[in-house]
């Protein structure tokens, strides 16, 4: 491949690539993303590969290896261009009728569409799913539309023209204005405006200056920068290479986290086309403008996501935070000005440069302009990545976009921010997502994370959880950070485990205060977020396990005891079939009775009792009633 | 620790001699190599690259992608992230450790099995998740844990 010297160069290919394309061809697009590995995508794609052959079809139609385009519940989904027929859960075996049916006979096979439950209708095309429908997505959706490890889908879709567009028309300066006018904020969890941050970098004394890519996506429960990351590794580049021009930064650094393997391969293929085809390297697009990009894979520590932590990891060195009244826009890496930015805000750059900052402007709410991504997980039908303008109400999220809770449960409460954010319950349903609205719920919109709750999950749990894992991920740097969160995890799990006494929530409160105020970095400083708000909003919850030592919703097993109420069970021998410790007493024709002393509360056995004997009841904050006696165990059974 | 791995390492070193800023990513690269960091390689590492050990072991005993005991042949990572919590992670962590015997980051005797908790693999939408090795198996539950742990051979 010459490399390309101009913009025409560019689009000179860009219209060769079109030429040979036929947009009638059909083509099976396959998510190939981490998620649909994860249900066995290999296999179908290999299955399509083998029936293509088979059928004598090579060449006639085409399969693409797509990134994840956010529906991964439902994986592996395959869809059908140019029609956009939709299938979901598609298993191996369905590739022989899927081609034979819906690409020769051009017939839609019922039984693999989307059915809305809302409406209990069969969905054909993917743009009708409401999953997708009450969507914007300028993001994510390009991520059905082209294999990551093909340069080519991303210049036919009109790759790269931001970057040419930008270093053959416009000067550093204006890109720096267009990008200020845009009102675009930092996606990482903070919302600093990107424009700002660029412009102080671009004007701190010193060089070299440097640019990095944060793929460190340490939330727990967000996936939105994987998706990028793997699904459209090119546009992340174009963005971070634009916005180097602005800054005036000759070198760049892709921070990845080690738990996205795929996300490293994609990014790293993406570097080599881009370096191949001129577009990094020296003299991009004959603009005289010389830009290189290295990426760096992080080890396994949500610290090393905080800016001057990335940036010391970057040096080879352990990944804390420093204190930040040196900022790392004036000295980071290497004491250099260092311009940090999140994957999707890279992502977000080269859309505002080829539809004007007025466009993105338009899109979303005041101050809170664009779309953003959100990981929208836990107990809601429709998981996956939800793209939606900022200014969303949470109702339209969860409901409308996906599709309300499973199993006829209630919503309880919608975690934000990861652990940093907080839990928001439901009287606030209605409030707009974005910055500054969440964050006068207590919560933080943060990178996106989205985890909803039902009926069944407790919130001090819910709270010891984060506690626990920041307890876990504090680097120990400073004192009260490390000190303190292990403290109120201790008291945390002392409620958790019945251990809870007067006094314990007054003393939480006053030690969250410290924490937040006194902690070097912002892992301190909002790691009481999670006890605050479930503090605020779930009050009740902490008193009855402090007061009654009752977990409502019986998830704290220390609370929570198992047993079979003998008017129920028909000793079917199935709970004691499955008790994995062996703890359930019992026979054909005898009552099952559960050893207390031996159960270790798995709730298998809860989950395994058939509906139509529901025998298994959970009890807390009461004593468990005594066992039957010998002779009431016997199941007389009434003769029908 | 045999000959053979120290070539390894030496081999690995060569990739990065003369570059800035490689420690992580150099142990990274052992890392999975070898499954492990030996204090030979992190010796090895101090000598030829003339960094004090001690700034070595520092980073190697941070980071929790890198582990300064040997692990066994097959790694059994389970989710216990925010999605895979509330979906019911830590009762299949609870049941991995009871088939195995071992409390997460521990191996077991026989060097077959190390358990691992992790937060978050990034496909959340299938929790809870369990990753053995490099195969991904989403929407878990107790029983299945068992099958796919007596599968690995
Ligand atoms: C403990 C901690 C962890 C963080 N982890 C991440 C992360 O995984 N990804 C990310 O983009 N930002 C993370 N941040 C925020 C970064 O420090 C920084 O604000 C961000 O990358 C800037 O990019 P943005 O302005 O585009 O959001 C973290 C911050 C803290 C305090
Ligand atoms: S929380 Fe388990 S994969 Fe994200």
């Amino acid at each position: 491949m010459p490399k390309l010297n101009s913009a025409t160069e560019l689009e000179e290919l860009r219209q060769d690539i079109l030429s040979k394309r036929d947009p009638n061809k059909r083509c099976i697009a396959i998510c190939a993303g981490t998620g649909c590995l994860a249900l066995g995508c290999g296999k179908v794609i290999t299955a399509f590969k083998e029936e293509v052959r088979k059928q004598g079809l090579e060449g006639k139609i085409d399969i693409r290896e797509t990134g994840c385009p956010g529906f991964c519940e439902n994986g592996t989904v395959v869809t059908i261009y140019p029609e956009g027929i939709f299938y979901i859960k598609v298993m191996p075996e369905d590739a022989t009728e899927i081609i034979s049916q819906t690409i020769i006979e051009k017939k839609v096979i019922e039984r693999l569409l989307y059915v809305d439950p809302a409406t209990n209708e069969k969905v054909v095309h993917e743009k009708d799913v409401p999953f997708y429908k009450y969507q914007t997505r300028i993001l994510i959706g390009n991520n059905s539309k082209l294999d990551p490890k093909s340069m080519d889908d991303y210049i036919a879709l009109g790759g790269y023209s931001a970057l040419a567009k930008a270093l053959s028309h416009m000067t550093p300066e204006q890109v720096l204005e267009e990008v200020k006018k845009s009102n675009i904020r930092g996606r990482g969890g903070g919302g600093f405006p990107a424009g700002r941050k660029w412009e102080s970098v671009r004007n701190a004394p010193g060089e070299p200056k440097y640019v990095i890519v944060n793929c460190d996506e340490g939330d727990p429960g967000a996936f939105m920068n994987r998706a990028l990351m793997e699904g459209n590794p090119h546009s992340v580049l174009e963005g971070l290479t634009i916005g180097a021009y602005a800054i005036g930064s000759h070198e760049g650094f892709i921070y990845v986290r080690a738990e996205y393997p795929l996300a490293v391969e994609n990014v790293g293929i993406a570097i080599r086309q881009a370096e191949e085809y001129g577009l990094l390297g020296e003299n991009i697009f004959g603009s005289g403008f010389d830009f290189k990009v290295k990426v760096h894979r992080g080890a396994g520590a949500f610290v090393s996501g905080e800016s001057s932590a990335l940036m010391t990891a970057i040096e080879g060195r352990v990944g804390e935070p420093r204190p930040k009244y040196v900022h790392t826009s004036e000295k980071g890496i290497w004491d250099s000005p260092s311009c940090l930015n999140n994957v999707e805000t890279w992502a977000n750059v080269p859309l505002i440069i080829n539809n004007g900052a007025d466009w993105f402007d338009s899109i979303g709410s005041e101050r809170n302009t664009g779309t953003k991504i959100f990981s929208l997980v836990g107990k809601v039908n429709n998981t996956g990545l939800v793209e939606v303008p900022l200014g969303t109400s949470l109702q339209h999220i969860i409901y409308k976009i996906g599709g309300g809770i499973p199993g006829g449960k209630k919503f309880k409460a919608v975690q934000t921010g990861g652990p940093s954010g907080g839990c928001i319950p439901e009287k606030f349903l209605d409030a707009p997502v974005d910055y500054d609205e969440l964050a006068k719920l207590g919560a933080i919109m943060g990178s996106g994370g989205m985890i909803v709750m039902d009926e069944d999950t407790c919130m001090v749990d819910t709270a010891r959880y984060f506690l626990d894992f920041l307890a876990d991920e504090s680097c120990g740097k400073c004192t009260p950070c490390r000190e303190g969160i292990r403290q109120m995890l201790g008291i945390l799990t002392d409620i958790c485990e019945g251990r809870g006494k007067e006094g314990d929530i007054e003393l939480l409160e006053e030690l969250a205060e410290v924490v937040k105020d006194t902690s070097l970095c912002a892992l301190g400083g909002t790691a009481p977020n999670p006890i605050l708000t479930t503090l605020r909003y779930f009050r009740d919850e902490y008193k009855a396990h402090i007061e009654q030592k009752k977990c409502p919703t019986f998830v704290c097993k220390e609370l929570t005891s198992y047993y079979i109420d003998p008017a129920k069970c028909e000793a079917c021998l199935i709970c004691l079939r499955n008790c994995p410790v062996g703890a359930i007493d019992g026979g054909k024709g005898k009552i099952h009775v559960i050893d207390q002393s031996k159960c270790t509360k798995c709730g298998t056995c809860f989950d395994i009792c058939p509906d139509r004997f529901n025998a298994i009841a959970r009890i807390s904050g009461e004593p468990v009633p005594p066992p039957p006696s010998e002779e009431e165990r016997v199941v007389v059974r009434v003769e029908k | 620790m045999v000959t053979v791995e120290l070539d390894k390492v030496d081999e690995i070193i060569d990739r990065y001699v003369g570059e800035e800023g490689i420690l992580i990513q150099l142990l990274l690269d052992i890392q999975s190599e070898l499954n492990w960091i030996p204090k030979e390689a992190l010796e090895r590492i101090s000598e030829r690259l003339k960094i004090p050990v001690s700034q070595i072991y520092r980073i190697a005993s941070f980071y929790k992608a890198m582990s300064l005991t040997p692990r066994g042949r097959h790694i059994v990572n389970v989710c216990l992230g925010t999605a895979c919590h509330v979906r019911g992670g830590p009762r299949i962590m609870d049941r991995a450790k009871q088939i195995l015997g071992i409390d997460a980051g521990e191996t077991t005797p026989d060097m077959k099995f190390t358990l691992e908790r992790v937060n978050c693999l990034g496909c959340c939408a299938l929790g809870p998740v369990v990753v053995v090795d490099r195969d991904y198996h989403g929407k878990i539950t107790p029983a299945k844990v068992k099958e796919i742990i007596e599968t690995c051979d």
